[in-house]
C-alpha cells in the first residue's frame, strides 16, 4: 500500500544524454571539424547514421552534442538569429560573431540550461582558420584544437601531445597541412571508438577552407 | 570521503613490448585537491623481474603491497624458486577476494617477465579481485579515460624497450595533463631478460 500521509516525490528528469563526440582542429588558412554519426541512449543505439556537425553559412560550421531535444532547439534559435542578421545587415555573420551570438543565447538559460557541448569552427573575419569552444552555459574560448562530447577525455591528451607537441622536445613547430589533421582526427575517432560507447558508426569530417565547406565520410566500428 | 579512489590521485600504465614490459606511474600524493607529496612511490618491486603499482586509497595500497611482499616471501622459502607473474596475479587476487564484503580501495596493475620462459606479462583487477590480463595495455587511474585515449593510439605490437619507453611515458604524461589529481612527475620502469631500466620523467609539476 502507498503511504499517502508522506509528501510524494515527482522524479522526473527534463534532459537526456544522446551521446556524440565532436572534435575541431584550425589550420593556417583552414579549418576541420568533425563528429561520430552514432545516436544513443543508455544501451540503445537509436541511429547510425546522425552526424552532430551543422552548417550555419558559407564557412562557418557549428558542431553539438549531449540532449539532442536541446541540440535541435539550440539550432533552431541561431537560425532565427542568424535570418534576422542577414535582413538588417544584408550579409553573413562572421565566425567571431557568431560565436560571441551563441555564447549569448547559452547564457539566457543560465538557470536552466542547453545541455548541449558546443565547438564552433570556420573562418575568421581575416580568413584563418578558427576554432571555437564553449561549455553548456556560454563560457568560450578561441583555441586551435579541441575535442567536445562524449569521448572528449579520451581525444584531448593526443591533441595535446601531436598538434599542442606538449611533452614533446627537440621538434620544430610546422604549421599543420589539411591532409596531416584530416588524418589526425580520423586517428583519434578510431581509437575513441574501441572504449566509448557513446562514440562509433561513423565519422562526418568537415573540411573549411575558402573555398567552401568539404565533406568526408569514414566508416567506423558499429558495435 | 565521497569516493576513496579519488581521494589521493594516481594514474599507473602497464604496456608490453618484444620480449619486454614496461609499467609507469606518476608521483603525486594529495589529499583531495591538496599535494602532500610529488615523490611518492606506488610501484612496488616484487622480485628483480615483477613489479606491482596501485590506484585508488594509499593506505589500502601500501598494506595491500607489504601483505603481498609478506605472501610472496613466504612462498618463495617453500618453492625456492621465483615466482610466475600468473601465479602472483592469482596471490594478488584471492588477497583482495578475502576481504570480498570489506574491501581494499584499490585496483592494481602487475607487469613482469616469466622467470624461466621470459614471456612478457601484464594485468590488472578490480578492487575486489576479478581479473584481467591483456596482450598490450592496462590502465587504472584517475585519469583512465584520457590514459585508454593516449594507448590506444599510441600503442603498437612488438615496441623495442627504447620505444616501448618513449611510448609509455607519452601516454602518462599527457593523460596526467588534463586531471588535476594525478601527475606531478612520473616514474618509468622498463623490464627486460637481463636488466630493469627506472628513470623518473620531468614533467609538467602543476
Amino acid at each position: 500500500m502507498e503511504d499517502y500521509r508522506a509528501p510524494v516525490e515527482v522524479q522526473w528528469s527534463p534532459y537526456s544524454w544522446n551521446g556524440g563526440t565532436v572534435l575541431a582542429v584550425s589550420g593556417e588558412d583552414f579549418s576541420v571539424i568533425a563528429s561520430d554519426t552514432r545516436l544513443s541512449e543508455g544501451f540503445q543505439i537509436y541511429s547510425r547514421d546522425f552526424p552532430k556537425t551543422y552548417q550555419l553559412g558559407d564557412n562557418v560550421v557549428l558542431g553539438s552534442c549531449g540532449f539532442q531535444g536541446d541540440v535541435t532547439t539550440l539550432n533552431k534559435v541561431i537560425e532565427a538569429q542568424l535570418k534576422i542578421y542577414d535582413h538588417i545587415y544584408q550579409k553573413k555573420m562572421s565566425c567571431e560573431s557568431l560565436a560571441q551570438l551563441l555564447s549569448t543565447i547559452l547564457y539566457t538559460r543560465r538557470f536552466f540550461p542547453y545541455y548541449t557541448y558546443n565547438i564552433l569552427a570556420g573562418l575568421d573575419s581575416k580568413g584563418k582558420g578558427c576554432v571555437f569552444s564553449f561549455d553548456p552555459i556560454g563560457s568560450y574560448e578561441r583555441e586551435v584544437y579541441r575535442a567536445g562530447g562524449s569521448a572528449s577525455s579520451m581525444l584531448q591528451p593526443l591533441l595535446d601531445n601531436q598538434i599542442g607537441l606538449l611533452n614533446q622536445t627537440g621538434v620544430e613547430k610546422k604549421p599543420l597541412s589539411v591532409e596531416k589533421a584530416v588524418q589526425l582526427v580520423t586517428d583519434v575517432f578510431t581509437s575513441a571508438a574501441e572504449r566509448d560507447i557513446y562514440t562509433g558508426d561513423g565519422i562526418r569530417i568537415n573540411i573549411i577552407s575558402a573555398d567552401g565547406v568539404d565533406i568526408k565520410e569514414v566508416p567506423l566500428r558499429r558495435d | 570521503m565521497a569516493n576513496p579512489f579519488e581521494y589521493n590521485g594516481s594514474a599507473v600504465v602497464g604496456m608490453i613490448g618484444s620480449g619486454c614490459v614496461a609499467i609507469a606511474a606518476d608521483r603525486r600524493l594529495g589529499i583531495q585537491g591538496q599535494t602532500i607529496a610529488t615523490t611518492f612511490d606506488k610501484i612496488y618491486p616484487m622480485n628483480e623481474s615483477l613489479y606491482i603499482g596501485f590506484y585508488g586509497l594509499a593506505t589500502d595500497a601500501l598494506t595491500v603491497s607489504s601483505r603481498l611482499k609478506y605472501q610472496l616471501n613466504l612462498y618463495q622459502l617453500r618453492e625456492n624458486r621465483q615466482i610466475k607473474p600468473k601465479a602472483f596475479m592469482h596471490m594478488t587476487s584471492n588477497l583482495l577476494y578475502s576481504k570480498r564484503f570489506g574491501y581494499y580501495f584499490v585496483e592494481p596493475v602487475i607487469a613482469g617477465l616469466d622467470p624461466v620462459t621470459k614471456d612478457p606479462y601484464i594485468a590488472t583487477m578490480d578492487l575486489i579481485g576479478c581479473p584481467m590480463e591483456t596482450k598490450d595495455f592496462v590502465v587504472v587511474g584517475t585519469c583512465s579515460e584520457q590514459l585508454y585515449g593516449m594507448c590506444e593510439s599510441l600503442w603498437k605490437p612488438d615496441l623495442e624497450p627504447e620505444d616501448l619507453f618513449e611510448t609509455i611515458s607519452q601516454a602518462l604524461m599527457n593523460a596526467v595533463d588534463r586531471d588535476a589529481l594525478s601527475g606531478w612527475g612520473a616514474i618509468v620502469h622498463v623490464i627486460e631478460k637481463d636488466k630493469v631500466t627506472t628513470r623518473t620523467l620531468k614533467a609538467r609539476m602543476d
